[in-house]
């Protein structure tokens, strides 16, 4: 089983769950975080330029079993790239076991 | 007896939205600071409304209004403690059929604490609570109503040859509020991460559409504020007060908002707002005595004030998160000026009486202004800890949070 961590723009989130639904991943979680990044905004107040350093990003956590973790990949940075600096990141571990809840089960067929 | 109680009606209407105002000073000052400062914001706008408007009713009226005799030098007078109506104060005879006492009184009160809101502006976010009481409790008590009275009251400025002309408080209540500020800011010192190697550093407002609304609420409150000082609900008189106060706010916003545009690429609401505020506070020493072509001249103009006096204030590391020293005391003292440029009574006789009365209310705010804060700032201190600014004025004056999750 693998975590498939995904910092993506929050303008293609839409777009990344919708494919990912596409290919069969239905189940992540997700949240918006701040970060440190390359990317320049040019903002301007009360004649002031400043850039915002700190850039707005949303991040999904995705554990899937191992035949998945190609195709999740895949999908996402085909739907979640722009081409443009701060497209994200994509980050993979193991993950050693995991549990449904309701019923205690365990095992790879907690994922579908 | 019709003419004196629709004379009344409208100057209590008007007494209703100058009280209204201190919303909108409120809206535009939290929403152009930030979240974790709010309620220390709001404290300090209350506490000004609440106890300036008791203040006034002590002393104030009666030191702003001593009924100077034809002896008296006309600098300082004081018609006694608290507040009891002259024997002809509920009759017409009072203020030719304008008013009574009593809306004499509540009118002129909720003038007075404009003063130190004006002042509570510049301070935000670092200034100390107590300090910031003790100030007001002094300025509004006792200077803003001796100042007042050299010219409203009577005093020194009205009885010159050509006495001094401020129609509704450019210089009394605009500029004697943002003298204090500059001196203020002066002492109090910019706010931490304001000014960093030597540059200037933005600090965006937590809520735009909130300032947005206290600017069109204080718009409102001019038509009380300009519309009031007529003094009587005279028909030609007041219209034409309304039409300039408006058009020279609309100018003010446009040119101020053109001006940044051209100067920084960039359509700034904040700027364009400020602009508004310029050219209502640029208009009211005259706006009876202008015609809208010179409301036009005069809000022009203060706008591009606005825009210059805003990066002025800047470039001399002074922090005024809310524009107060450049919409209060730049427009002003250029409103004052504009009564013996534009309109009816231009003229170099008045522009000098504009002159040194623009002069001498700079002296009396200037120094005890800062006598007030240099004192406090030796004794108590007047800024927050390095802590309690960086975390909050909210959480640690308050002990609360604005926005509770």
């Amino acid at each position: 089983m693998k975590k498939i961590e995904a910092i993506i723009r929050k303008s293609k989130f839409q777009e990344v769950k919708t494919a990912l639904h596409d290919v069969g991943v239905n189940f992540f979680s997700y949240w918006d975080v701040t970060g440190l990044g390359n990317e320049q905004e040019g903002h301007v107040y009360r004649g002031i330029s400043y850039s915002t350093s700190s850039i707005q990003r949303r991040y999904l956590s995705i554990v899937v079993n191992d035949n998945f973790e190609k195709i999740t990949i895949s999908t996402i940075i085909k739907s979640g790239a722009t081409g443009d600096i701060g497209d994200g990141k994509i980050f993979v571990s193991d993950i050693n076991q995991s549990y449904r809840i309701r019923t205690g089960e365990k095992g790879g067929e907690t994922l579908n | 007896m019709e003419i004196f109680t629709i004379n009344n009606v409208w100057m209590m209407i008007c007494t209703a939205l100058v009280f209204f105002m201190h919303l909108g000073f409120g809206f535009l000052e939290i929403g152009l600071t930030r979240k974790k400062n709010t309620i220390n914001i709001l404290f300090k706008n209350i506490f000004i409304i609440t106890v300036g408007l008791l203040l006034y009713s002590l002393a104030g009226f009666n030191l702003m209004y001593p009924d100077f005799n034809e002896t008296s030098l006309g600098f300082l007078g004081f018609a006694g403690w608290g507040i009891a109506p002259p024997e002809n104060g509920l009759t017409q005879s009072y203020a030719d059929a304008g008013y009574t006492w009593w809306t004499d009184f509540l009118f002129q009160g909720m003038f007075a604490a404009t003063a130190a809101t004006i002042v509570s502006g510049a301070v935000a976010e670092r200034i100390k609570i107590l300090p910031f009481m003790i100030f007001t409790i002094i300025y509004v008590g006792i200077v803003y109503p001796i100042a007042g009275s050299w010219d409203w009251g009577g005093g020194f400025l009205e009885q010159r040859e050509v006495p001094f002309y401020d129609f509704a408080g450019s210089t009394l209540v605009h500029s004697v509020g943002g003298w204090a500020a500059i001196v203020a800011v002066y002492l109090l010192g910019s706010r931490i991460g304001k000014f960093v190697n030597g540059k200037s550093r933005a600090i965006p407002g937590h809520n735009i559409p909130i300032a947005t609304a206290g600017v069109l609420i204080l718009w409102l409150g001019w038509f009380g504020f300009n519309g009031g000082s007529v003094l009587s609900a005279n028909p030609v008189t007041t219209s034409l007060v309304l039409v300039t106060t408006c058009i020279s706010a609309a100018t003010g916003g446009v040119t101020a908002a053109f001006i940044t545009f051209f100067k920084d690429k960039n359509l700034d609401l904040t700027m364009f707002l400020n602009g508004i505020l310029g050219g209502l506070v640029g208009i009211t020493a005259g706006a009876d005595v202008m015609s809208p072509m010179d409301a036009v001249l005069i809000g022009g103009i203060s706008g591009a004030i606005i825009v210059f006096a805003v990066s002025l204030i800047d470039k001399i590391c002074l922090d005024d998160p809310v524009g107060a020293i450049a919409v209060h005391l730049f427009c002003g003292v250029w409103g004052t000026l504009a009564v013996g440029i534009f309109g009816g009574l231009a003229g170099k006789d008045q522009l000098i009486t504009q002159l040194v009365g623009i002069v001498s209310y700079a002296i009396i705010c200037i120094s005890s202004s800062f006598i007030i804060f240099f004192v406090l700032k030796k004794t108590i201190g007047i800024r927050v800890s390095v802590k309690e600014e960086i975390e909050g004025l909210d959480l640690h004056e308050h002990g609360i949070n604005a926005y509770h999750e």
